[in-house]
C-alpha cells in the first residue's frame, strides 16, 4: 500500500520535473541548465514544508508524508541531472558554471528546506 | 494550409514521452523506498541510504548518456523513460536537504556538513566514472572490430 503512495507521488514528481524543465527551456536559452537547481529548490522547500509541519504538531497523517516526501518531492528533485550538467559543464572547458552550479544547488537547497521549515513553524505558530 | 497542420502536429501533446517520464518516474521512487531499509540496516544514525541511492544514480546515468550517444541514434522514448524517469524518480535531492537537517538537528554538524559535500563530490566523480568506464568499453570494441577487419 504504501509502495502504491510512493509510485503515485514519485509518477506526478518526474512529470512535475519535466514540465518545469520544459517551461524553462523555452524561456532560457543560455547554456546553463537552470531547471535542475530550480525543481531541486523547490523540491527541498516542499519537503522542508511538510516535514515542518509534522513536526511542529500539524495535521499530517504517515501516509500524507509518504506520498509528498518520498515520493513527490523524491522525484520532483534529482541528483542523477545534477551530476550529469556539472560533468557536462565542466567538459565544456571553463569551470566556473560547473562551480556556480554546485553552489546554486546546495546553497540554495539549504536556504530553501531553511525557509520551508521556517514557514511551517510560523503557520502553525 | 499546409502551414496551419504544420503548427497543429508541432503542438501536439506528447502523451507517449509523458507516460514514459510518469512510468518511470514511478518504478524509480519505489526502487529507492524499496532499497533505503535494506541498505539502512547496519547503519547507526547516518544517512547511507540516501548517499548510496545518489551516487548509483549518477554512476548510472553517466554510463547510459555515453552509451546512448555510443548508439547513436536511439528510441526517443528512451531517454524520457530512462533518465528523467526511472534515475530522476531513484535519485533524490530533498532527502539529501532533509537529512543534512536531521544531522544539524542531532547536534552533529561535523557529520552534516562531511555527508552534504561527500554526497555531492562522489555523485559528479561517479558521473565522471560511469561515462569513461562505458567510453573505454565502446573504444575497446570498436579497436577488436577494426582488427577483426583489418584480419
Amino acid at each position: 500500500m504504501t509502495s502504491l503512495l510512493v509510485a503515485m507521488g514519485g509518477a506526478c514528481g518526474a512529470l512535475a520535473r519535466y514540465g518545469i524543465d520544459h517551461a524553462v527551456r523555452r524561456f532560457n536559452r543560455g547554456a546553463f541548465p537552470w531547471a535542475t537547481p530550480a525543481v531541486n529548490l523547490l523540491g527541498s522547500f516542499l519537503m522542508a514544508l511538510v516535514t515542518g509541519w509534522a513536526a511542529f504538531g500539524g495535521f499530517s497523517p504517515s501516509w500524507v508524508r509518504t506520498l509528498l516526501v518520498t515520493g513527490l518531492c523524491g522525484a520532483l528533485t534529482t541528483f542523477s541531472t545534477f551530476g550529469m550538467d556539472t560533468v557536462r559543464l565542466c567538459s565544456g572547458g571553463a569551470r566556473s558554471p560547473a562551480v556556480l552550479n554546485v553552489l546554486v544547488t546546495v546553497l540554495g537547497g539549504l536556504v530553501a528546506g531553511g525557509i520551508g521549515f521556517g514557514l511551517a513553524f510560523l503557520l502553525q505558530g | 494550409m499546409s502551414g496551419v497542420f504544420r503548427v497543429r502536429a508541432r503542438r501536439r501533446f506528447p502523451w507517449a514521452a509523458v507516460l514514459a517520464v510518469a512510468l518511470g518516474g514511478a518504478l524509480g521512487s519505489v526502487a529507492r523506498y524499496g532499497v533505503s531499509p535494506w541498505i539502512d540496516r547496519g547503519g547507526a544514525g547516518f544517512p547511507w541510504s540516501t548517499l548510496v541511492v545518489n551516487v548509483v544514480g549518477c554512476l548510472i546515468i553517466g554510463a547510459v548518456t555515453v552509451l546512448l550517444e555510443e548508439i547513436g541514434d536511439p528510441h526517443r522514448l528512451v531517454r524520457p523513460f530512462v533518465g528523467v524517469g526511472v534515475l530522476g524518480g531513484f535519485t533524490t535531492f530533498s532527502t539529501c536537504v532533509a537529512d543534512v537537517g536531521g544531522l544539524l538537528a542531532a547536534q552533529r554538524p561535523v557529520q552534516a556538513t562531511f555527508y552534504l559535500f561527500g554526497t555531492v563530490a562522489l555523485g559528479v566523480v561517479s558521473v565522471g566514472c560511469g561515462a569513461a568506464s562505458v567510453r573505454a568499453i565502446a573504444r575497446q570494441a570498436t579497436g577488436s572490430a577494426e582488427r577483426a577487419e583489418q584480419s
